[in-house]
């Protein structure tokens, strides 16, 4: 069937394209997405230019939820209200899903979810509870990348859970922040950052600190970088010199630069560093569960949405995007009507 | 009930080259009609297609359909009229025949040669036909429209921002279109060549809802070697 997409064909600049879908599995319209700063970098054409050249034209955005439109194979009824899983695997492999070079990544390697349909394979595909609020529903991919995190996580840390240290004070240090104080109620959740306006949304969180401003005997377990870019470095720099010995430093942060470590103290402390990016099917399975059993996390979720945008143009979408470039803290919504 | 016709009685005089009317050339690997039938196909809340073709062509529909949708009971091909309003007036019989006509049941009317349509696009129409009765898609119009009575000297240039290009679907209340369409005088019937027109010529307010550049009517043989070479490209 023929399909309409709205792809970005250079930087700031979107176009309609015309594609085709088969009807061989589900097919959703798309309601409320959410920009994520990966997108961000699509469109303001700050990824280096053999990348952009090699991806665009390319529809963006791959947080999003939708209504099932039609399904082959009869598993959702049609208006089921759904999140999109932007990873789709290629083929068997022995690692995660998320991890896998077999796999292709909507909005990365592949068009995105800024279309009139999309056409997803039925595992691609996860039920949401209609009563869900749409906005917060809209960036579920995010916090299953802060799920998959935090589960890795507790399969790897060997020394006690009891003080948690975030790094970052945006979008992924809140919602990991949040997750870990509702998984490990007993834990102290110490959050560092630099913009004290940003800290003061964590009230949730057992103790805050500016990253200049930490006492010298402060120390935590196990530290979350949800920093990224090359203000990486320092936060990994504090993490390894607060850091307990056998603890786990959990990278969240993307990062153009590479980032010097300092790994002797890696290992004089024998600490454990895992990497993390995007999810799996399992991930969002978690989230939707952790959501349904904590209603009151909606609460928490909402403070980070900081611009709702209706997009009935292409025009209107650029700039949702130029506004959401302006923003220093949360999320840009886009309820989605083109 | 929420009915859908898909309006493929033209025979594409303005087509030239061919003696197959314009939507059942292929585009991409598939027929126009079909394409077109396969956005209405997959929208849950219609629950009757109404294709309506040139007699002799009302078979090969229903192979087709066979062929690429698969036997539906949903979908009935049925024979076109004269004009455009006759087509419609076909359909809205076809509907009072087999359905009866009650107060809330709305029709979907859609040109058979505009298979870039998209879901939301119907969507917008269902949602206004249901509401205000009458709706008409159209898009802004980006050419300055220009007047002339005897097509040698311009008669006026009337203010762009207030023309839009008509495109389908136009949606409506079938018993208000019904009604109105029985009220029109002879003269009055001749010269009506589309359905909101009816509806404004009665004084009845016609709502707009948003269309879209790519929703391209295929009337010239240019503009099908265009929807091919757009199709194309995206299976690069």
């Amino acid at each position: 069937m023929i399909n309409i997409v709205y792809r970005l064909k250079s930087p700031k600049f979107f176009e309609e394209s015309i594609d085709e879908i088969e009807l061989d599995g589900v097919v959703v319209r798309p309601t409320y997405m959410s920009i994520c700063q990966a997108d961000q970098r699509y469109y303001q054409g700050s990824r280096p230019a053999e990348i952009l050249d090699k991806k665009l034209p390319m529809a963006l955005i791959h947080e999003a939820i939708g209504e099932v439109v039609f399904d082959s194979e009869g598993n959702f009824k049609s208006g089921d209200k759904v999140v999109m899983i932007p990873n789709t695997p290629c083929g068997e492999d022995v690692c995660r899903a998320n991890y896998s070079y077999k796999s292709k990544f909507r909005g990365s390697g592949f068009d995105g979810f800024t279309s009139d349909l999309i056409k997803l394979e039925s595992d691609r595909v996860v039920k949401l509870p209609e009563d869900f609020n749409n906005y917060v529903s809209s960036f579920i991919e995010l916090m299953s990348v802060a799920y998959q995190g935090i589960t890795k996580f507790d399969s790897i840390a060997i020394t006690p859970k009891s003080r948690l240290g975030v790094w970052g004070d945006g979008n992924l240090g809140f919602i990991t922040a949040l997750f870990l104080k509702e998984t490990y109620p007993q834990s102290k959740i110490i959050v560092f950052g630099k913009h004290q306006d940003n800290l003061n949304l964590f009230s949730f969180a057992d103790e805050i600190y500016r990253i200049h401003d930490v006492p010298d005997d402060l120390a935590i377990d196990h530290g979350f970088e949800c920093v990224g870019s090359s203000a990486s470095q320092t936060a990994i720099e504090q993490i390894i010199d607060l850091i307990n010995p056998q603890g786990t430093v959990n990278l969240f942060g993307v990062s153009e630069y590479p980032v010097p470590i300092n790994t002797r103290m890696i290992l004089e402390k024998g600490l454990t560093v895992q990497g993390n990016s995007r999810s799996e099917r399992e991930d969002f399975i978690g989230v939707v569960r952790l959501l349904s059993e904590n209603p009151q996390l909606f609460d928490y979720l909402e403070k980070l949405i900081t611009n709702v945008c209706e997009i009935n143009s292409l025009n209107d979408l650029k700039e949702a995007f130029d506004r959401d470039s302006i923003s220093k803290f949360g999320k840009t919504i886009l309820k989605w009507n083109k | 009930m929420i009915f859908a016709a898909i309006l493929a009685g033209g025979i594409g005089s303005r087509m030239g080259g061919t003696d197959t009317p314009k939507q059942f050339l292929n585009l991409g690997d598939k027929p126009v009609i079909i394409h077109t039938i396969e956005k209405f196909v997959i929208n849950s809340k219609i629950d009757k297609i109404i294709v309506l073709t040139p007699q002799s062509f009302i078979n090969h529909t229903n192979h087709l359909i066979g062929e690429y949708i698969g036997e539906r009971d949903d979908i009935i091909v049925i024979e076109g009229g004269e004009t455009r309003n006759d087509t419609i007036m076909n359909s809205i019989t076809y509907v009072d025949e087999n359905f009866g006509i009650d107060d809330d049941s709305i029709i979907i009317t859609h040109d058979s040669v505009r298979p870039f349509v998209t879901h939301r696009i119907i969507e917008d129409n269902i949602v206004a036909a249901k509401r205000y009765g009458a709706c008409d898609t159209v898009i802004p119009a980006t050419d300055t429209i220009v007047e002339s009575i005897n097509g040698t000297t311009i008669e006026s240039i009337p203010v762009r921002d207030y023309f839009y290009q008509g495109q389908t679907p136009q949606s409506f209340n079938i018993k208000k279109l019904f009604n109105l369409i029985n009220s029109l005088t002879e003269e009055e019937s001749n010269i009506l060549t589309d359905a909101c027109k009816i509806f404004t010529l009665k004084d009845e307010d016609v709502y707009l809802v948003d269309g879209e550049v790519t929703n391209i009517k295929i009337t010239y043989p240019y503009d099908l070697k265009l929807a091919n070479t757009i199709l194309e490209d995206s299976h690069d």
